[in-house]
């Protein structure tokens, strides 16, 4: 009788082995990962929270094949990553719809590089996203004409439009308001549950990590290290003001603060 | 509104003005003739139709030499901004032969092609594509990273990030500088017209230019004000509208 070892009977969805990347700038070199590991498995939600310039960004670029490692090995499926694919879709920190197009038209712009559909195939998936986002009234409206909120609503349907495996979202619900971002957290845990996709998040908010994640990864400041890690077991859906959201949130906010320089620990 | 009736009123009275001047008999008639004589030439020019012929002479010339400057603007532009190899050889290259006043391109033209419309096209190319190029690198090279990224994890590569991203992204440098190119265009093909006297066609340069062999100042004023509207109404007309656009689309402006 043999045993499996554990990677081989879950095999990781994506796979980051001991990543190091740093970048060239005029003021010297800067680094910004350090020996990252993370596993994360087919359909599995991931929170990453780390201090302001830890590399959360930069090691989303990685995972969508935007930039290269210096050192170490990004595998999705066990294979290396080739470079951007529509099988990882990223929500971008900074706004990253194109002005040149209007709210349908940044929606349908993954939507029209997949082969075999129809373009009505296409403005019903189109629609049915902006609708989840609640921007049905706003379809033809302009990017500059949006609001900060609105703007990353879009960028979520454009995210998820082309349905893909992984999704990896960077802050993308920093600047909305409560109500909006509590109405998304729904929305987003019933679609990971419904389509089973494999989501890396970033945020600050710890409290949102613990909402939203199976699992929730701390980094160190600069140069960014995955520190710690904690299972989140709690029921779904959950409630961000939940009492016990807000106990393991208190919990990996004090192993966060541990981290930074002068903390205990 | 009360901005068009105050620009209505300046300039009534510089006609005024220009009226009253010139009937005090300070100059000589032939040397500033009244509103009226200079109305007169122009009812004259266009009733016997050498207006309407030296106008479109002259948008034949203009327009062949700004598609040309585009034509090969662009792909320079588009070179320039590839490469840092690119960008200090051609993009250096052209903001050199930018400073040059378009005239200055004259003398070289009448020894290469004489009095011919290849002088002209000359001049007005070499007048218009420097400033084009530039614009067109400069445009391609402020385009936002970002865009091209967030293109390409949605599967967009090669071509497709070109034309469906990076092109559009540059859009509004682009309009500037074809303004801004179409605008050197038009003062260097009337720099050339008024030196380069061929029989080949007749443009408002030349008849500018015959006005004043002819010591006929209500033709030299008269074509002047013709080619400020030709000016103007291209620009009404061609750029306008697209400017619109860009400002409703992006937000500018
Ligand atoms: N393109 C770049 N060129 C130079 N330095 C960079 C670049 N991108 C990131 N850095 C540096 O790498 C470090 C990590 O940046 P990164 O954007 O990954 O941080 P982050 O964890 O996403 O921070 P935040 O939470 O503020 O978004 C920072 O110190 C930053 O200055
Ligand atoms: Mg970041």
């Amino acid at each position: 009788m043999t045993t499996f070892p554990e990677e081989l009977a879950h095999p990781s969805k994506i796979a980051v082995r001991g990543v190091s990347k740093s970048y060239r700038t005029a003021a010297g070199v800067v680094a910004a990962l350090d020996d990252v590991s993370i596993d994360i498995a087919e359909g599995e939600f991931v929170c990453l929270v780390g201090p302001s310039g830890c590399g959360k960004s930069t090691l989303l670029n990685l995972v969508a094949g935007l930039d290269r490692a210096d050192r170490g090995e990004i595998l999705v499926d066990g294979a290396p990553v080739p470079g951007p694919g529509r099988d990882r879709m990223v929500m971008f920190q900074e706004a990253a719809l194109f002005p040149w197009l209007d709210v349908m038209g940044n929606t349908l712009f993954g939507l029209k590089l997949k082969p075999n559909l129809t373009p009505e195939a296409r403005r019903d998936v189109a629609l049915y996203y902006l609708r989840l986002v609640g921007l049905e009234g706003f379809l033809r409206a302009n990017v500059h004409e949006l609001s900060g909120g609105m703007k990353q609503r879009v960028a979520l349907a454009r995210a998820l439009a082309p349905n893909p495996r992984v999704l990896m979202m960077d802050e993308p619900f920093g600047a909305l308001d409560a109500m909006t971002r509590e109405q998304l957290y729904g929305d987003l845990q019933s679609i990971w549950q419904a389509k089973r996709k494999t989501i890396l998040f970033v945020t600050h908010n710890v409290r949102e990590a613990v909402c939203l994640g199976d699992r929730v990864a701390i980094m160190t400041p600069r140069p960014g290290r995955i520190r710690e890690e904690f299972r989140v077991t709690l029921p779904r859906p959950r409630d961000i003001n939940a009492l016990d959201v807000a106990g393991l949130g208190r919990e990996i906010t004090d192993a966060l603060r541990r981290l930074l320089p002068g903390g205990r620990g | 509104m009360r901005r068009r009736v105050r620009s209505l009123l300046f300039f009534a009275a510089l006609v005024v003005l220009w009226e009253a001047v010139a009937r005090a008999g300070i100059w000589h008639r032939a040397l500033l003739p009244t509103p009226y004589d200079v109305l007169s030439f122009l009812g004259r020019a266009a009733a016997d139709g050498t207006l309407l012929r030296a106008t479109l002479v002259t948008l034949r010339r203009l327009l062949l030499g700004y598609a040309v400057g585009l034509v090969l603007g662009i792909p320079l532009g588009v070179v320039a901004a590839r490469s840092a190899l690119g960008r200090d050889t051609l993009g250096l290259l052209a903001l050199g032969l930018q400073a040059l006043p378009s005239v200055c391109w004259l003398p070289m033209a009448l020894l290469w092609f004489g009095q011919t419309e290849s002088a002209m096209l000359f001049v007005v190319v070499m007048g218009t594509i420097w400033s084009i190029l530039l614009a067109a690198s400069d445009g391609l090279r402020s385009v936002p990273p970002i865009y091209v990224r967030a293109a390409r994890t949605m599967g967009s590569k090669g071509l497709h990030t070109w034309t469906r991203v990076i092109l559009p992204a540059a859009l509004p440098f682009f309009v500037t500088g074809m303004k801004q190119g179409w605008a050197f265009a038009w003062r260097s093909l009337m720099a050339a017209e008024i030196f380069v006297t061929i029989l080949t066609g007749f443009g408002l340069g030349q008849l500018l230019h015959y006005g004043r062999e002819l010591h006929a100042m209500d033709q030299v004023l008269g074509v002047m004000l013709v080619i400020v509207a030709v000016g103007l109404l291209v620009d009404r007309l061609a750029f306008a509208p697209l400017e619109r656009f860009l400002h409703t689309r992006w937000g500018t402006g």
